[in-house]
């Protein structure tokens, strides 16, 4: 599996370390309940999903990346930092 | 000349005889042989006794498919058994032998009355191991290990190496017959990047072994000329003897053998490369494999694939029979009679379950008899087949022959369109499985698509080839149009031929017949799947390539259903057999991962340094002197000098972070559950970073260095965790903070200079220019001083309670550093200490490491919960509140001493109250921690006992099942030494 990363252009799936779903938002204010959930619950889905994932082996970004669970076929990666903006 | 050579014709070299040797016996062949060819030329049929029931078994195919000629290859650690005759490649002294057979392969004990037999029947280990245990385990088990079984494992290491290689290209050709070689050459005289994979050694395919022409030129020559014209393009990458094993996400794994066909191994040179090759298409021409007929004695030895025995006659010039009848459903059948009479040995009879065969392949027989609509009910014989008995209009009659030569039809190669899930369907035409949905980037051309004639062949190569090149922006000129001689392809329904008398095998490999797949429905397991499992159908290393389609058909026939009702297994990589050694590749032993030396290994070598790994790092344990016999009195003499002079410590493998910004004192706050952003330039502090779901990730200290330039330390092992970590909270969760940040981990060399002697020699090596005084340079100061030709930085931080430094320099001048310390202390009586004396000291001090930062702990459990910031958030705070973590009940850091001096602590023992029974229900917690204290004369141990703070002065019991362990020992206060903390000062 080949992830594109914007710095670096076309890596292989090893040079990258896995978080998860992209989609869970870090709560600011203070509610144990929603940092409960977002520490804890993910959803599990059979399709296109955003994930997380580190280039640790190259420049270190944190990338957005679209795979799909089915069949692994990455559609598209950027990065973490500016994904507010883009999304 | 052997035996059963011809000649004439082949691709053969007659002036290159080769010898080689078969079970001790020397035989010879020629350059150009597989082991099977020669074997065959030189009249030699029984090669093997099978699986299960030790039958005589022969050469079935001529290709990888082969499930039959499986021999041992090589002596001593060289030894590969379970290779396909068929595959191997012929040079002087190759050395095999037959498997599965003892004493000798023509004399086999298993085999008189198949001793074991009735225990082998279909699902025989399911319900074999529903008797007793006990007589499993003395009878049953080592019956059926002596009795079933291939070749054997020499049981030494593997002295081969292998390497790993990746490869890139616009078009990747699997296969080099026809289809291959035009998708190749149209592409590659585009302009595209092309890579042609062959696992032969030679190119051409079917061509090699067919009589047929392309523009008027004999194939074999065609394929010789589109292989020169290949070798001169830049853009092309022809790897021969490689075969592609499995198609991944977005690759193609193939395994090239670069040495296993030659007489000796030069050296240096890998066994075999494993490639993972990308391309942006892939064209899967890797052509057809026939299918065998089921029925009665269909392996004896003699029977073979009738495409087989053309190759063998016409590429090997090898006879595999003088007298050989042909049992075919296919007009394939047919061209191997014609090839036997041009050989000079014309077939005894061709028998055709069909009736209506056209006239130009019925004369391809010339006038031998025929039999149409008749099969072949028996294959009689021992060791060789020597009769068939034939059913038809005549009614039964039996021929006597020496060979049987059998075509049922042809399953195309596509094992690798499936391996991403994707399914064939079923063609009632061509009455095989063909392509159907593909996964991207990959098409199908040639007889792999179902198309088996050379025009179609050639067609597809072409058209694929050009599309490849025309996506990678070259388009080809008008593709080539190669006139290719006839063919025709027609197959009859032909699966099973019931009601023989002998055995009739399905599978080969596994010995899987058709009363086995007859049982498996009877007992209900009418499931494709499960009928693969329960008769091991096609789980053999042939991945079923001849028996799956067979076996399915029967299947579908038993429970009344078609074939695309019964559906079909799905195929996983790895499509043949690759050794392990070529996914290890260099990665062996003590390459599995890389070895990280700091700066100072050197010294320390030279010091007599015996070393640990600390995750992929080298580093000293203790530095044994002469006439210490044993680790802890180097380990004790290494503190009792640094707690009363000076030591020096290589702490260079501690994880650092250089961080600079405005933002960094923000930032770190909220990574750090105590405060940062009030840390002055030139002063260091110890934080405790958490997990969100607070528990405790690592600790370390940071020092600052300037107004926007922090240095942030880990621990030795969480280095790479701490790095990722914080580039998620800064990249994801807070990329609006003004804050850059490095791993600098290998830029440092730093050393733990620490003893009250420690001032003293660092004033010696800065000399006087630099003030160290405790009123310049206090505890937690932080500094950069000149050192030499550069600067140094000094922290006065200490880990072993003792007053302390730790000096770093660029990692250049790092061995430098270490000998001006020693030379520095040299009067002082600095000793090197290593991390064994590092871990007594502070388990002394009762400074939590490793084996509390476990991942489950919080801070409250380590005696640091007031370290928890309550003035901000950061990282973990919210989730560290939960009750549950902050049940007193929870274990919590403790010291513990035993009540009897001299008793020995270990790590790892159970604390339980004093009487009661060693049980879950009575644990109170562990020990984490223990050393040899030599300040105190006694064990000492770390550990997190359930209410622990509160029952200091308490005896518990200590018990420790695994190594005999069980003390009395009492709660202590886990600071051992100096709990006042006077002499970090002193
Ligand atoms: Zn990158």
């Amino acid at each position: 599996m080949r992830i594109p990363c914007p710095y670096c252009g076309p890596r292989d799936s090893s040079e990258f370390a896995y978080l998860g779903d992209a989609a869970p938002r870090r709560p600011a204010d203070g509610d144990a309940a929603a940092m409960a959930t977002y520490v804890y619950l993910r959803d599990n889905p059979a399709g296109p999903m955003e994930e997380l994932w580190y280039h640790a082996y190259g420049c270190r970004a944190w990338l957005v990346v679209r795979r799909d669970t089915r069949d692994h076929a990455v559609t598209g990666a950027r990065l973490a930092a500016g994904r507010e903006a883009s999304a | 000349m052997s035996s059963h050579r011809l000649g004439t014709g082949g691709l053969v070299d007659r002036q290159t005889p080769i010898g080689f040797s078969f079970d001790g016996r020397p035989l010879t062949g020629l350059a150009g042989d597989t082991l099977a060819s020669a074997l065959v030329a030189n009249g030699i049929r029984l090669v093997g006794r099978s699986f299960k029931y030790h039958r005589p078994r022969g050469i079935v195919s001529a290709g990888p498919e082969e499930p039959n000629a499986l021999v041992e290859k090589g002596r001593g650690a060289y030894r590969e058994p379970n290779t396909r005759a068929t595959t191997v490649e012929l040079y002087p002294g190759l050395d095999v032998a037959s498997q599965n057979r003892w004493p000798s392969l023509r004399f086999d004990v298993q085999a008189i009355g198949q001793l074991a037999s009735p225990l082998l029947a279909a699902g025989f280990y399911y319900k074999t191991f529903m008797w007793p245990a006990a007589l499993w385990e003395r009878l049953y088990e080592p019956a059926i290990r002596r009795a079933a079984g291939l070749g054997s494992l020499s049981g030494a290491p593997d002295p081969d190496f292998y390497e790993k290689a990746y490869a890139f290209c616009d078009l990747l050709v699997i296969g080099a017959g026809p289809a291959g070689l035009a998708a190749a050459l149209t592409a590659g005289r585009a302009g595209a990047r092309v890579i042609l994979l062959e696992q032969d050694f030679a190119l051409g395919g079917r061509l090699l072994a067919e009589r047929c022409e392309i523009d008027g030129m004999p194939g074999a020559v065609w394929a010789r000329e589109v292989e020169a014209e290949l070798a001169t393009l830049a853009n092309v990458r022809i790897l021969s003897r490689t075969a592609a094993f499995g198609l991944y996400d977005g690759e193609v794994g193939a395994v090239e053998r670069l040495t296993d066909h030659l007489a000796v191994t030069p050296a240096c040179m890998p066994r075999q490369r494993l490639w993972t090759l990308v391309a942006a298409q892939t064209v899967l021409a890797a052509g057809a494999v026939e299918r065998p007929i089921v029925f009665g004695g269909n392996d004896r030895p003699g029977i073979m694939l009738a495409s087989a025995m053309r190759s063998y006659i016409q590429r090997f010039a090898a006879l595999p029979g003088r007298s050989v009848a042909v049992f075919t459903a296919t007009d394939d059948g047919w061209r191997t009679a014609e090839a036997f009479a041009r050989a000079g040995a014309p077939v005894a009879a061709v028998i055709d379950s069909r009736r209506d065969i056209v006239a130009s392949v019925r004369a391809l027989a010339g006038d031998v008899p025929v039999f149409l609509g008749a099969r072949v009910l028996d294959a009689i014989g021992g060791q060789s087949l020597s009769a068939i008995e034939v059913i038809g209009d005549h009614g039964r009659r039996r021929i006597a022959v020496d060979g049987l030569a059998v075509s049922g039809g042809f399953n195309p190669d596509l094992a690798m369109t499936t391996h991403l899930g994707h399914k064939p369907r079923w063609s009632e035409t061509s009455l095989a499985f063909l392509p159907d949905a593909l996964p991207a980037h990959l098409v199908v051309a040639g007889a792999a698509a179902g198309r088996f004639t050379l025009a179609e062949a050639l067609a597809d190569g072409a058209r694929l080839g050009a599309a490849a090149a025309g996506m990678a922006g070259k388009p080809a000129a008008a593709p080539p149009a190669w006139r290719a001689s006839d063919e025709t392809f027609a197959v009859g329904p032909l699966f099973h031929v019931e009601g023989g008398r002998g055995k009739a095998f399905v599978d080969l490999q596994n010995d899987v017949t058709d009363k086995d797949v007859a049982q498996s429905v009877h007992e209900g397991f009418v499931s494709v799947e499960h009928l693969k499992r329960y008769t091991t159908l096609g789980m053999a290393t042939d991945q079923g390539r001849t028996s799956n389609v067979n076996g399915l058909a029967i299947l579908a026939r038993l429970t009344g259903r078609t074939i695309p009702e019964t559906g079909s297994t799905r195929a996983r990589p790895p499509h043949g057999p690759v050794a392990i050694g070529a996914f290890a590749g260099l990665h062996t032993g003590p390459h599995f991962k890389p070895t990280r030396l700091t700066a100072g290994h050197g010294w320390a070598e030279e010091q007599g340094a015996v070393f640990v790994e600390t995750g992929q790092w080298l580093r000293a344990q203790w530095f044994p002197r002469p006439g210490e016999t044993d680790w802890l009195e180097s380990v004790t003499r290494e503190v009792q000098a640094v707690r009363s002079g000076v030591g020096i410590c290589d702490v260079s493998t501690l994880g650092k972070i250089a961080l600079a910004g405005p933002d960094v004192g923000v930032f770190l706050d909220r990574v750090y559950c105590n405060t940062f952003s009030t840390l002055p330039v030139g002063k260091a502090r110890y934080g405790l970073m958490l997990r969100e779901d607070g528990f405790v990730m690592d600790d370390g200290t940071t020092a600052r260095f300037g107004a926007e330039d922090y240095l942030l330390s880990t621990t030795t092992v969480n280095a790479g965790k701490v790095m990722q970590h914080l580039a998620f909270c800064h990249q994801v969760l807070w990329p609006e903070l003004d804050v850059q940040m490095v791993s600098v981990t290998e830029q440092w060399a730093q050393f733990a200079v620490a003893g009250p002697q420690s001032r003293a020699l660092l004033q010696q090596v800065f000399g006087s220019a630099v003030d160290l005084s405790d009123a310049a340079f206090p505890y937690l100061a932080c500094g950069a001083f000149p050192l030499g030709p550069t600067m140094a930085r000094l922290f006065r931080i200490s880990f072993s309670g003792e007053r302390a430094y730790e000096i770093a320099v660029p990692a250049g001048y790092g061995d430098a550093l270490v000998r001006a310390l020693m030379a520095g202390g040299r009067d002082l009586g600095v000793t090197p200490y290593g991390t064994e004396a590092l871990a007594v000291m502070r388990i002394e001090k009762g400074h939590v490491a490793g084996a509390e930062l476990n991942g489950q702990t919080v801070a409250r459990d380590l005696g640091l919960g007031r370290m928890m910031s309550t003035k901000k958030d950061y990282i973990g705070r919210l989730m560290a509140e939960r009750a549950a973590l902050n049940d007193p009940d929870r274990p919590t850091l403790v010291g513990l001493k035993p009540t009897v001096p001299g008793v020995r602590l270990r790590a790892g023992a159970h604390f339980l109250p004093i009487g009661a029974a060693a049980s879950a229900e009575n644990d109170q917690g562990y020990m984490t921690s223990t050393a040899f204290s030599p300040s105190l004369g006694h064990w000492i141990g770390l550990g997190l006992l359930a209410r622990g703070p509160e029952r200091i002065g308490e005896q518990i019991r200590a018990y420790d099942p695994i190594r005999g362990g069980d003390a009395v020992v009492e709660v202590v206060n886990p600071v051992f030494i100096d709990p006042e903390g006077n002499r970090v000062h002193g």
